[in-house]
């Protein structure tokens, strides 16, 4: 099953905060897909995933400027 | 859920009970938590106001003077802003620019707190100096504790102090 979370509206702390709590509420082995700006968000929260140990499977900017998608499986 | 030993810690002490300063503390406590470290905030003198259960002014305590600063210092809702507060008025003020810029605002990040499970301690002795006992407080307060306490569970944190 795929979740979806855009945090292109939020800004920093609730950026991390709102990936961590979705991340927690999902099963392990299900996909989480994060919208989020270029920036603080695309340059830490990859990388704070990583580091928690989950996967991120793919990181692509979107058709929209200054906009990525993230894959991520817990 | 089980963590690896070599968890990155971070102890927070919320000595001001201003309105920014809590505001940065629990920012940056949950932008801590988020990256996967492990916080304890630790509430201690003006601090505490932000965990009273009452929100608003009361009069906790029991002596005239507990009661009295009780009723004025009041609870989360009425934190003063450490520079240009306007007799309350800047608080709101910054409430309203912080979600007009989609900033986490304080109940915001208190709840963000207590969902990322963050530890949140009360310091005895000043809730003995302000009569402020465990059940004035919200019911998220894990510990009521004093410095040894903090200072052992502390150990290989970084400690900031607010």
């Amino acid at each position: 099953m795929k979740h979806f979370l855009d945090i292109t509206r939020e800004t920093c702390p609730m950026t991390f905060v709102k990936v961590k709590l979705k991340l927690a509420n999902i099963k392990k082995g299900e996909q989480l897909e994060v919208l989020l700006n270029e920036g603080e968000p695309l340059e830490n929260v990859p990388r704070s995933c990583e580091e928690q140990g989950f996967k991120v499977l793919s990181n692509e900017p979107t058709d929209e400027a200054g906009k990525h998608m993230l894959v991520i499986e817990k | 859920m089980t963590l690896p030993t070599d968890k990155k810690k971070i102890s927070i002490v919320c000595f001001s009970g201003d309105f920014d300063k809590i505001v940065a503390a629990f920012t940056i406590a949950t932008g801590a938590a988020a990256t996967n470290r492990e916080v304890t905030m630790f509430f201690t003198f003006w601090g505490l106001n932000a965990l009273k259960k009452n929100k608003g002014r009361a009069a906790t305590g029991s002596s005239i003077m507990a009661k009295a600063f009780n009723f004025l210092m009041g609870g989360l809702n009425n934190l003063p802003l450490s520079r240009l507060n306007f007799f309350g008025a800047s608080p709101k003020l910054m409430t309203g620019m912080m979600k007009k810029h989609n900033v986490a605002t304080l109940p915001e990040l208190v709840e963000a707190a207590h969902a990322l499970g963050i530890r949140i301690v009360a310091c005895e002795m000043a809730m003995n100096i302000l009569e402020v006992g465990k059940s004035d407080m919200i019911e998220e307060v894990q510990d009521v504790a004093g410095v040894a306490t903090f200072l052992n569970e502390s150990e290989n944190a970084h400690i900031i102090f607010i």
